[in-house]
């Protein structure tokens, strides 16, 4: 029984983990998809999510705000423009000049701009990390007392069910809406969708908005999560959410679910049965594995070289 | 056209407005447990307004703007001067660069201590960016954990040095070679993978060596890092006050001067500059190979290369073990230089720092990459107080580079016959 509750223990933190992961992978994968670069500068967005959320956090507190819900959205809200227009910008000063050349150059674009960004916000808001507020407390908690107590947190809940709405709302954008059939229409041939009539430019922006937007709720939520957040917060997490989407398969979106989902549950397991500090070892050594043996991931199509 | 490229230049503004002024506008500070929110200071705020007010208006001229500047690079490109003769343009760039050689051989007897020791940390980045030149500039490969390398030669030194009581000169071969062999044996699986994804492999790599050093606490000391470690020695000559360790002599004792302080930085900085120039003479040797060759045939159209025969994994494992092998150089130096390491020191920033080195120099362009690193170690050094713009400064730099001279700023020169045009 005590492992039982353990082993489940570790199962919810990492299916916590796993699905702001996932909410982030979506990003690195939509643009894959689309114009097969790593937006390399992701990470940065979503931790420039986190910063404006908690500046709008703090802002109506001091405002006095006080009801939850009214706080959250708002946050949610600003973090959301803050994050998108941040995308946007990245994706037009830095990517579509060198879009089309050889395939270091847009990498390393997208490096510098990493860079650029962690300084910027390292420039403006200091260096050291900051906590976070935990807006939500509380939880329910299984087990007798005296022996281990298995906690489901309302935090743990309220990223299952943000991520859940989320991916949903995604789903279904990208299946019904114009801009979703554009989207995939992009993916599957740029050139063709470009002489089909579709303002690729446009669709390319928008790949690059809604991945911001989503990594602006990850940045959110895990924020609350960890309960601090600091200019390099978005760098690991990046490359995180990058292997769950190598892992789920890049280009797919449902794949990046799946993938943040069995990182995130595989990380929480190494702390939870071998040690904290070996997580990230145990995350990298699986990004290898997988691109050695399955390159195209778990979900991913195998990519034909065509000369 | 007009009232659209209006609409345009509003919302372009509007968006610089948008993603500077929350992160600018309000500092958060933490007071104990709680955060206070101050808006920040006028200056800021102008700025941010300014900055908006240029987009805006840079987007409504943009066509007469890059109109200019389209003319002015244009008029410079259309000034074709006839390339020297290369045999004669090979002479002249030797004695050049012996000249350079020898005057930096003497220089450091003239200059401050201080000044020394910035080019002996000059040099170590000169061998890192050449390494690092030859996988990425040469082959094609974008590392994104180089710094690993340099990580493995520094430990080796350390590491020898504090159980075995190794000396520098043994230490200096059996580290770069253990670099060599770590870049060999990581290297092997994952040079088969295409570009974009070998970066990403490469910088988990680099990140697990970084951990392991961190969290392996009995053999590294962990986060403490090694210190104590051992000046090089002069043919069994000491550079330090007493002499450390039985049998060996005191430098100033043997030749009868006065102790400085300073000759040990001197002789570091120059094993330096020899181990450096030994770097650069090697790599173009290397280049003018069948394998330098190879390398480049690969990067420039990998099906075509394996068509005519070359192995990619042999070439390509042929210069990430080169590249590692510098690198473990630079890594052995760097730890008697410092006397004390720690894994700080191979952060993944290093590594983007050597990449920008590489990528603002020019990639594949030796002399470049030279001259890159010395601006990007010295220019921070001597603007101090601009020095915690540096990195945002390199980041704004690697981006503006690759979209308007990707080549870099002394682009790599091949000895080629340009077809005329028919008129």
């Amino acid at each position: 029984m005590q492992d039982l509750l353990y082993f489940s223990q570790q199962l919810i933190n990492g299916l916590t983990i796993g699905s702001t992961y996932a909410l982030i992978a979506i990003g690195y994968t939509m643009v894959y998809g689309i114009i097969g670069m790593i937006n390399f500068a992701h990470g940065e967005i979503y931790m420039i999510g986190a910063y404006t959320a908690l500046i709008a956090i703090t802002g109506l507190a001091s405002l006095g705000v006080v009801w939850l819900p009214l706080i959250l959205i708002v946050a949610l809200v600003c973090a959301m423009i803050v994050s998108s227009s941040m995308g946007w910008a990245v994706e037009r000063v830095a990517y579509r000049p060198v879009r089309g050349r050889h395939r270091l150059i847009p990498l390393i674009s997208a490096i510098g701009m990493s860079i650029f960004l962690q300084n910027y916000v390292h420039l403006a808001q200091g260096s050291r990390n900051i906590g976070f507020p935990a807006l939500i407390e509380g939880g329910f908690t299984f087990g007798s007392d005296g022996a281990f107590q298995m906690s489901l947190s309302y935090m743990q809940i309220t990223i299952f069910i943000t991520t859940l709405i989320c991916m949903t709302a995604l789903s279904l954008f990208i299946a019904r809406s114009r801009t979703g059939r554009a989207c995939r229409a992009v993916s599957q041939d740029l050139g063709m969708a470009n002489l089909l009539g579709i303002d690729t430019n446009r669709i390319i922006s928008a790949t690059f908005v809604i991945g911001a937007a989503l990594a602006a709720v990850a940045g959110l939520l895990l924020g609350m999560y960890y309960g601090s957040v600091d200019p390099l917060f978005g760098f690991i997490a990046g490359l995180k959410a990058f292997t769950a989407a190598v892992l789920g398969g890049i280009g797919s979106i449902p794949g990046a679910m799946l993938g943040g989902l069995i990182l995130g549950v595989s990380e929480s397991m190494t702390s939870g049965y071998l040690s904290g500090e070996y997580k990230d070892v145990v995350s990298f050594g699986l990004l290898i594995l997988i691109l050695l043996f399955k390159p195209t991931g778990l979900l991913g199509k195998p990519e034909v070289e065509k000369i | 056209m007009a009232a659209h490229n209006f609409k345009h230049a509003l919302f372009c503004a509007f968006i610089t407005l948008l993603i500077s002024y929350p992160i600018l506008g309000f500092n958060l500070e933490a007071q104990g447990i709680n955060i206070t929110i101050t808006g920040a200071d006028t200056t800021t705020i102008l700025g941010v307004l300014l900055a908006a007010v240029v987009v805006f208006l840079f987007q409504l001229f943009r066509d007469q703007i890059m109109g200019r500047v389209g003319d002015l690079t244009s008029l410079t490109a259309g000034k074709h001067k006839e390339p020297m003769a290369e045999n004669r343009r090979a002479k002249i760039e030797s004695w050049v660069l012996t000249g350079i050689v020898i005057l930096a051989l003497f220089w450091p007897f003239f200059m401050s201590r201080g000044a020394v020791d910035l080019a002996t940390l000059v040099l170590i980045y000169i061998m890192l960016a050449l390494g690092l030149n030859v996988v990425v500039g040469l082959a094609g490969l974008l590392d994104l954990g180089y710094v690993a390398f340099y990580a493995v030669g520094a430990y080796t030194f350390a590491l020898l040095s504090q159980y075995l009581g190794v000396s520098f000169w043994f230490a200096l071969p059996i580290g770069a070679l253990l670099a060599a062999t770590f870049g060999l044996v990581l290297g092997f699986p994952v040079l088969r993978l295409r570009g974009d994804y070998l970066a990403i492999v490469t910088l988990g790599f680099g990140e697990i060596i970084r951990i392991l050093l961190n969290n392996w606490t009995n053999l590294t000391g962990g986060p403490n890092g090694i210190g104590g470690i051992p000046d090089p020695t002069l043919f069994g000559m000491e550079f330090g006050r007493r002499v450390k360790e039985e049998g060996n002599t005191s430098f100033h004792e043997t030749f009868g001067i006065a102790y400085s302080g300073e000759h040990k930085v001197i002789f570091l900085y120059l094993i330096a500059l020899v181990l450096a120039v030994f770097t650069a003479l090697v790599i173009r040797r290397f280049m003018r190979m069948p394998v330098g060759r190879a390398w480049e045939a690969l990067r420039e159209d990998e099906i075509a290369a394996r068509s005519l025969g070359l192995s990619r994994t042999a070439v390509k494992l042929s210069a990430f073990t080169i590249g590692a092998f510098f690198a473990g150089f630079a890594g052995t130096v760097f730890a008697s230089k410092q006397g004390f390491i720690s894994p700080e020191s191979f952060v993944f920033l290093e590594s983007a720092i050597i990449l920008a080195i590489v990528v603002l120099g020019g990639m594949g362009s030796q002399i470049g990459v030279v001259l890159a690193a010395i601006a990007v170690t010295i220019l921070p050094e001597l603007a101090r107080e601009f020095s915690e713009y540096r990195m945002l400064i390199f980041g704004a730099a690697m981006v503006l580079m690759m979209v308007w001279r990707p080549q870099g700023l002394m682009p790599m020169r091949r000895i080629h016959i340009e077809l005329k045009k028919q008129e």
